[in-house]
């Protein structure tokens, strides 16, 4: 039913003349809009019209900033009353890898004050790479009351005191979620701050914290929480306490076990089996720390559903991981360390038909004497068994052209495919040729790909390929690649979808950086650190497109022309006002 | 450009340098043959340090290529628990002969010799044998030796295990000839 009067609602919406052409009211088009979740969707809405625009807003519940410095809460707040949930993004992406200061910036605590005057019903809250005190984190606790769910993931600059402050006063906590943070482990008693009275938790991660935790606090809070579906302990957990916390919360959806190797006796042993055979409904599996082979098999009833196994962390072998695998017929994605091998691989690509992503992490990135983990013919196992796959982050000593090729033959669907060669600039280790030929038949073979990360020895080629091919690609990471300026400049002309590019060590200039010039500000950012670009370069760029905030790291002592590291991004909020004096805004 | 970095203080850069002698000749310090000849319990053996051909290549070896900051790209939090399960593990390389790779094990994983000499055996696809607390081990080419805590090579059986663990520095599997060392 088309109603052609506009209803005037109260006095929180604008003023808004309907043209006749436009049927629904308000209260409809604001109704409609809630549906439309997915960003890119309620971006484009947003452009349609001035109505629209302002229907978008009004029903906008959820916010993604992927960089902090992109807008400011004072815009952010105006332009969306409702927000119940935030998602910020702050450092970037290189700071993982200590290419960033300390004291860098992205810090909550200016959002947290503005969302406190704002959005008092501010529910959730999702940091990525943000610098977050305790203060803020009490601050958080005491100016949202209907707070629901935290999660922290690389994130900097808190301890278990702001944890404690969280558990304490958020009543209505339903996810608290700490991940591979640099806390401050200062071994409180943060756990036991959860009143008794508390029953609402449904996530509680804390596997990242090395301290011993209050076991006892632990118990009673799984016994109560009877929503508990996601409960990831740290390592302090032995196998008899991870025991009774299962028999008290058989429902869990998504387990991370703590240590998986203490000396259990028989009855021990039997009733920890039996706990494991009474979750049901687990789909996701993480921790084992240190795993014991011999405990291993009382996972085995609890895998045939498991859709998730995350090993990152547990550095088994082959064997272990084979015998583990053959009970886990419906698993998606796969978290391994390198101990595993090229044998565990084969058992993967025989076992795991439905794999869709395969992550294999370093056991000992920085011991070259050591055994040599995952090769080639690993790779290609998998992508023989799993045709599904379309997510590869693999770490490895040696790789070749020839079998690149191969994998991307098998699975066409890549979306992501990072491949990090570990020895910087290392070539084919069979025809000692650059591997240009295998990314060119990554980004050939594989038309969905969205993010790609390249090593070694790579020369402009690789890149002429990315630009011809890539046409979806919108991240690339680069390190000690490229032999000119027409590398970059063949990505920068060639992918119309890039929105993040980060390059270390590279040799691109000026000319490579001038060549961006029309493309900066429909990217998110760009990084590039020990590069050929100059300071003049850099204040080029600033001058030529001053919506673009041009910033240089410099270390104390440096040549002053060069500029050692260059991040470059784009923004509505104008230079940064916070920051720190090795941060050069030009 | 300037790249070497600071986090690596807590390794031991002799352990990670890269060099191209093979593992289980002895080191770039050039120390000679040592008899063990405390009065203990440990068998005596000769260390074998004069391996030849690339030995001398080692001493001059050009150290491991500069360490680069944040590469490969792990991230901090992942770094620092590496690091951690180093120090809190029983972490010790395990070389053999002829390989041109070391192996890392945690000991805290085994239960006792049987189950450290099985996972030897599979890891590097070989027969150990049997230990006999007079001979050794008979019946292969394959002697598991360690380096105790004082520096001495002892046979990995000749001590309780307990105490095995606790003094094991790393373990070398010698072959052939050389394992016949008393």
């Amino acid at each position: 039913m088309m109603c052609k009067s506009k209803k005037k609602k109260d006095s929180k919406h604008e003023t808004n003349f309907m043209n006749s052409s436009s049927a629904f009211p308000d209260e409809v088009l604001e109704r409609v809009l809630s549906m439309v979740k997915s960003r890119k969707d309620r971006s484009s809405v947003s452009l349609v019209c001035k109505e629209w625009y302002n229907a978008e807003r009004w029903s906008r519940k959820n916010v993604f900033i992927g960089n902090c410095y992109s807008v400011t809460p004072e815009i952010l707040t105006r332009r969306f009353p409702n927000i119940r949930s935030v998602t910020l993004k702050g450092k970037p992406r290189f700071s993982d890898f200590n290419l960033v200061p300390a004291n860098w910036g992205a810090d909550i605590h200016p959002w947290l004050v503005v969302f406190a005057e704002k959005y008092p019903f501010l529910e959730e809250l999702k940091l990525k790479r943000m610098f977050v005190t305790d203060e803020s984190l009490e601050f958080l606790a005491f100016s949202f009351p209907n707070f629901k769910a935290l999660s922290l993931l690389s994130c900097d600059g808190f301890s278990t005191d702001g944890l404690a402050a969280v558990a304490t006063y958020c009543k209505n906590l339903t996810e608290l979620d700490i991940q591979e943070n640099g806390i401050d482990d200062k071994n409180g008693n943060w756990l036991s701050c959860f009143p008794e009275s508390f029953t609402s938790l449904e996530v509680l991660n804390f596997a990242n914290l090395n301290n011993d935790v209050n076991f006892d606090a632990l118990e009673k809070l799984v016994g109560r929480c009877k929503s508990l579906k996601t409960l990831k302990v740290n390592k302090s957990i032995t196998l008899e306490q991870l025991q009774r916390l299962l028999v008290r919360a058989p429902q869990l959806c998504e387990l991370g076990t703590g240590s998986f190797s203490q000396e259990l006796t028989c009855q021990q042993h039997s009733e920890l089996k039996r706990a494991f055979n009474n979750c049901k409904s687990l789909h996701t599996l993480s921790g084992l720390w240190v795993a014991s082979t011999q405990y291993l098999e009382v996972l085995y009833p609890a895998c045939t559903n498991l859709t998730f196994l995350n090993f990152s962390y547990a550095p088994l072998d082959s064997e272990d991981l084979s015998k583990l695998l053959v009970h886990c017929p419906n698993l998606r994605r796969l978290w391994v360390v390198d101990t595993v091998e090229d044998k565990g691989l084969e058992a993967v690509g025989t076992y795991c038909p439905l794999l869709e992503e395969l992550r294999v992490f370093p056991a000992d990135p920085f011991d070259e004497g050591v055994a040599h983990g995952v090769t080639e013919s690993g790779f290609i196992a998998v992508s023989e068994g799993c045709r599904k796959l379309h997510y590869v982050l693999y770490f490895c000593r040696q790789m070749t052209n020839a079998a690149v090729a191969t994998v991307v033959q098998n699975c066409p669907d890549f979306t992501h495919f990072r491949l990090c060669i570990m020895t910087p600039g290392q070539p084919d280790y069979l025809t000692d040729e650059p591997m240009d030929e295998a990314f060119g038949a990554v980004v050939k073979n594989c038309t969905k790909l969205q993010r790609l990360a390249v090593s070694g020895s790579l020369t402009d080629l690789t890149f002429e390929y990315i630009g011809r091919h890539a046409k979806n690609l919108e991240t690339l990471s680069v390190a000690f690649a490229g032999s000119s300026d027409w590398g970059m400049q063949c990505v920068l002309y060639g992918c119309p979808k890039l929105r993040k590019l980060e390059i270390r060590d590279s040799p691109f200039g000026n000319a490579a950086l001038f060549s961006g010039l029309g493309k900066y500000e429909s990217m998110r950012s760009l990084w590039m650190s020990d590069c050929k670009v100059t300071m003049n370069g850099c204040r080029f760029v600033a001058q030529e497109r001053p919506r673009l905030n041009v910033e240089v790291i410099n270390e104390e002592g440096g040549d002053d022309s060069r500029a050692e590291r260059v991040y470059i991004y784009r923004s509505v909020a104008g230079p940064r006002r916070d920051a720190p004096p090795f941060v050069l805004t030009l | 450009m300037e790249n070497s970095v600071a986090y690596d203080k807590d390794l031991n850069m002799k352990d990670t340098e890269l060099r191209l002698g093979l593992p289980g000749t002895e080191k770039n310090e050039k120390e000679e043959t040592t008899l063990s000849v405390k009065v203990s319990n440990k068998r005596p053996m000769i260390e074998s340090s004069k391996d030849n051909g690339s030995k001398t290549s080692d001493e001059e070896a050009p150290p491991s290529k500069a360490k680069i900051v944040g590469w490969p790209p792990i991230r901090s939090y992942r770094k620092n628990s590496l690091q951690e399960a180093e120090a809190s593990g029983i972490y010790v390389k395990v070389s053999l002969d002829g390989a041109p790779y070391l192996r890392k094990i945690d000991l805290r994983i085994y239960g006792g010799y049987a189950q450290l000499l099985k996972a030897l055996e599979n890891m590097f696809k070989l027969t150990i044998g049997d230990y006999s607390e007079k001979e050794g081990y008979k019946g292969s080419d394959y002697e598991p030796t360690y380096e105790d805590k004082d520096g001495d090579w002892m046979l990995v059986g000749d001590v309780p295990w307990d105490m095995f663990v606790t003094s094991c520095k790393r373990l070398r599997i010698m072959k052939g000839s050389e394992a016949r060392g008393v």
